[in-house]
């Protein structure tokens, strides 16, 4: 890695309300999804478990064999077959991607079901055939005969043990982790104040508009593989995809097409259907393709969220938290293969913007017989900041105090950066916040709402009868996680610019935001710049796109990448001009003597001179010929230390991730007959440090808000006690339109982050974080009734009413 | 056991296209795979997210829940058709890139043919139509804000060029 020496002077591009590159194709109907390149493979569909928990007795597949166009029907004795046959390892479980030492009873699925299955949707036969239409024909006609065990669902059932989802893990807990800071029960005991809260977050689920999907390609002349996957780690899935076929990792590459939104769903890899669909095409020489349905993504994909929390906190008169005692029993669905990384999130990112004196937190990992639980956006924080921000606001109740106040009084302070917690992290790494400044965006905040003013109107509305309330709530996210991104930047002899990197994209604007980090540093022309993400041919080392880490890590990758580029254009330029390098400037694509701009070299054909050439392709590769005087004759035409082309590859990895934070301020009115609940106004302050592109921020704080809206109010994945989803489509989940979103209110505060030349903080995920503690809180001020549990319906809120005010 | 197929005439983005089709196979899937047009996204298959509206016979219809054989005879508009005679991008396409309407632009087709013809019927919305307008389809991303900004944006776009 080196440094971004120079500053990015005379920017123009970041910092800007550059309009998206992306736009262009995706308006016209011209972008490639996953699903528009399924033409001509044969289609995947999957016969899936109808029972929560349940042995597969039998598979009869003779009333489908006559299916026109029906290829294969495959079990999991044909993956062990195949297996022994060809030495690949498809029967063995899927992989367990981030272990942690205590995850003490990890267990993943298979591809296929082996003899048990634990949610409903699992997959237990393969069918492949000519199109999906014909492969749901045969789904239909294979018969399972299943002996049902006794589902666990919910996680009191799980708690309670009375019966278990694997056999060997007792109690189904798949991990128990405790964290520490001082003595927090005994803090607690001899605080002046002590209150207890129990507090439960419901099932939700990152939902994108396209769902799930795969294709793949077997070259039988090149034994080697190509797969396409709606995914948001393509180098994830080419790992996992050549280990489970036993391929050599060159002869395997994953291209992510434009990607329908994936929202944390789609950082899960491999799934079943994206080691399988490979296997076959390989196994069938013909390209094979799945396109997940809606009701698969419902009862096949992952969800989010559950969890119960129990707080115990002692504080002083001032509202100062002397002592905070969290445990979480947190749903991780059927299988674990994603870890503990949620409940993690949950436990560290709680503390917030705080200092908590001493802090105990402790987690039960637990497994049920439900569709697996890994990242939604936010991944664990917007249920932390639910316990956190509702203790909050239930100690201002309590002593009777201003609910800003009470958070103001628990601030870590802008002078006590960096702020050490004590804690390990998600990362791994030291929960250390780099900067910050939380009184200035609670300032903000409270302004942009009217905090102060509200308490008039609210009395006012009262006397008309209206029930109105104000609420707030602050969140600290730790983005831009390790352990690092890499971007390749190459100028071609045309002027083009090429920028590669490896993770992928899913509507974040990662064409602009980074072509505008690339045209800055290299003081090119934004429209020569072009951006390729998530393709392994072009750039093979990558983590992925989650945790909001895409513009701090390749945003900065580009930037060193680019800087290098840059250092050896003005080399090259400076020796072909017979001038200083430090004298240069490259203005639009040329480089020029600052003050002298006549004196100037196009950084086209500096890309020619940077490639010794014997053979000439166009009249401007002459000038790097061999004859054409331009080679010193008394030094090497690449030097030892030096490689042809004008391009360089550079990486960035933090030593930790980086800190954003904000805060969000909700008013709502509630109608005391039906419930429902209104939303009268949204207010956001946030502070992601320096702004690649303020639209494409703003845009993804509105639709994370829009996100927070649906998981307070609407969104819940109803099980009922057989761990059948009673609500798996689009007319019974309800995901909020645009008459259910209201306008947000948007404040800026840009705290760079000293961690990264650029100063970003990451930004995804932001929008969601506190939505279900604002609305809690906002509700709880207008019903003057504690609201412990999320989401809350209008039916919910009815029967609150009912239980408070009888 | 073979399907019944049926030959349908269906007039696409102003081309007479006659395909021979299976009777169940919806006019989504005929759109995009026995014609070739993929801007029309199939986001639920029951009709609830709008991803996949066109228009036929200048109306917005749910293509998921449509037979092809059912449109025999139509006239159906996808995204791909919005662009005007001369080639440049339609005024709700120009506002969705302006406003920055989309994010992923899964959802998108269907956002622009349903804002397309709602624009017809009404050229000058207040923002509370515009959101109304847009309320039948879903959006994962942008949270409809600066959707709504996009639709009149689009009106306004459509009344300076026919001013």
């Amino acid at each position: 890695m080196t440094a971004l020496d120079e500053p990015l002077t005379g920017s123009s591009l970041v910092g800007s309300r550059v309009q998206r590159r992306e736009d262009a194709r995706l308006v016209t109907g011209q972008g490639r999804f996953l699903a528009d390149l399924v033409h001509g493979t044969w289609a995947a569909a999957f016969v899936r478990s109808p029972h929560a928990h349940a042995r597969v007795v039998d598979v009869d597949v003779t009333a489908a064999l006559d299916v026109e166009g029906l290829v294969g029907v495959y079990t999991y004795e044909d993956l062990l077959e195949a297996d022994v046959r060809d030495g690949t390892r498809v029967a063995e479980r899927l992989p367990l991607l981030i272990p942690h030492p205590d995850l003490t009873h990890g267990r993943t699925g298979y591809a296929l079901a082996n003899s048990v299955v634990r949610y409903v949707g699992e997959p237990v036969v393969l069918v492949v055939a000519s199109d999906r239409y014909v492969a749901e024909d045969v789904v239909d006609r294979i018969r399972v005969a299943y002996e049902v065990l006794p589902p666990v669902v919910g996680v009191e059932a799980a708690r309670a043990a009375e019966h278990l989802v694997h056999d060997d893990v007792p109690g189904n807990v798949s991990a128990h982790m405790l964290q520490e800071v001082g003595d927090a029960p005994a803090a607690i005991d001899a605080a002046p104040h002590v209150l207890e809260l129990d507090l439960d977050v419901e099932r939700s689920m990152s939902s994108p508009l396209e769902g799930r999907g795969v294709v793949a390609r077997w070259d039988p002349h090149e034994s080697s593989m190509r797969i396409w996957s709606s995914t948001q780690t393509s180098t994830g899935v080419r790992a996992a995809v050549a280990a489970k076929l036993a391929l050599p990792l060159a002869k395997v590459d994953c291209i992510t097409p434009d990607v329908g939104g994936g929202f944390g769903v789609k950082i899960m890899h491999p799934w079943p259907e994206e080691v399988l669909v490979p296997w076959a095409a390989r196994l069938l020489g013909h390209d094979v393709s799945f396109v997940e349905d809606r009701r698969e993504h419902f009862v096949a994909s992952a969800h989010e969220r559950r969890q119960l929390q129990h707080v115990r906190v002692g504080f002083d008169d001032a509202g100062r938290i002397l002592g905070l005692d969290v445990t979480l029993w947190h749903d991780n669905g059927a299988y674990l293969p994603y870890g503990v990384i949620v409940p993690i999130n949950t436990s560290t990112q709680l503390l917030g913007p705080y200092k908590p004196g001493a802090y105990r937190v402790e987690f039960f990992s637990l497994y049920t017989n439900t569709v697996v639980v890994t990242p939604y956006r936010g991944a664990g924080r917007p249920q932390g900041v639910f316990a956190m921000e509702r203790t909050m606001d239930a100690i201002a109740a309590s002593l009777g105090m201003d609910r800003a106040d009470v958070r103001a009084a628990n601030f870590i302070q802008p002078d006590e950066f960096p702020y050490d917690h004590g804690l390990t992290f998600q990362d791994g790494r030291p929960l250390v916040y780099d900067s910050g400044d939380y009184p200035e965006l609670l300032r903000k905040t409270k302004a942009l709402v009217g905090w102060d003013e509200f308490r008039a109107y609210r009395d006012a509305a009262r006397a008309q009868g209206r029930r109105v309330g104000i609420g707030l709530a602050c969140y600290v996210e730790g983005t831009g996680v390790g352990p690092y991104e890499g971007a390749h930047v190459q100028v071609e002899t045309s002027g083009r610019v090429n920028v590669s990197i490896g993770l992928t994209t899913q509507g974040q604007g990662h064409q602009t935001a980074f072509a505008q980090i690339a045209a800055d540093t290299l003081g090119v022309r934004l429209e020569d710049v072009h951006v390729t993400s998530g393709d392994t041919r072009r750039f093979g080392y990558a983590v992925g796109t989650f945790a909001s880490r895409a513009a701090v890590m390749s945003g900065n990758a580009v930037g060193l990448a680019a800087t290098k580029v840059r250092q050896k254009a003005l080399r090259i330029a400076a020796d072909a001009l017979e001038v200083d390098p430090a004298d240069l400037e490259i203005v639009d694509g040329v480089v020029r003597v600052a003050g002298a701009p006549s004196t100037s070299i196009p950084l086209s054909t500096v890309a020619v001179l940077s490639n010794p050439l014997r053979y000439a392709f166009d009249a401007s590769a002459a000038a790097a010929t061999q004859f054409a005087g331009s080679a010193h004759p008394d030094r090497p035409p690449v030097a030892d230390d030096d490689e042809p082309g004008l391009e360089a590859s550079d990486y960035y990895s933090p030593i930790r991730s980086t800190f954003a934070s904000g805060m969000h301020a909700a008013i709502v009115e509630t109608d005391p007959d039906t419930g429902e609940i209104r939303i009268l106004r949204y207010c956001v302050v946030h502070d992601c440090g320096t702004l690649v592109n303020p639209m494409i921020v703003e845009g993804q704080i509105h639709g994370g808000v829009a996100q927070g809206v649906g998981g307070a109010l609407y969104e819940k994945v109803e099980y009922d006690e057989n761990g059948q989803i009673l609500n798996a489509s689009f007319m019974d989940f309800l995901m909020p339109y645009a008459t259910e979103v209201p306008k947000i209110e948007t404040d800026h505060l840009e705290t760079p982050s000293p961690l990264n030349p650029l100063g970003i903080k990451g930004a995804g995920e932001a929008g969601v974080i506190p939505g279900m503690a604002v609305f809690a809180a906002a509700i709880e001020d207008a019903e003057e009734i504690p609201i412990r549990r999320m989401p809350i319906s209008p039916s919910d809120l009815f029967e609150l009413r009912r239980r408070h005010r009888p | 056991m073979s399907e019944q197929r049926l030959p349908v005439r269906i007039v696409v983005n102003g081309t007479e296209h006659r395909v021979e089709v299976p009777v169940r196979r919806l006019l989504s899937d005929a759109l995009r795979y026995d014609i070739g047009l993929t801007g029309t996204h199939v986001g639920c298959e029951h009709g609830v997210c709008g991803a996949c509206t066109v228009l036929l016979d200048g109306v917005p219809v749910r293509s998921c829940l449509l037979l092809a054989v059912s449109v025999d005879g139509g006239s159906v508009t996808t995204v791909e058709g919005l662009a005007g005679v001369g080639g440049g991008p339609h005024p709700v396409q120009q506002a969705f890139t302006e406003c920055h309407g989309l994010q992923c632009g899964f959802c998108t087709p269907g956002f622009l043919t349903t804002v397309a013809a709602y624009l017809e019927e009404n050229p000058d919305p207040t923002e509370d139509e515009a959101r109304e307008a847009v309320a039948g389809n879903l959006c994962r991303c942008t949270g409809y804000q600066n959707i709504v900004a996009s639709v009149l944006r689009a009106a306004e776009l459509q009344r300076e060029a026919g001013a």
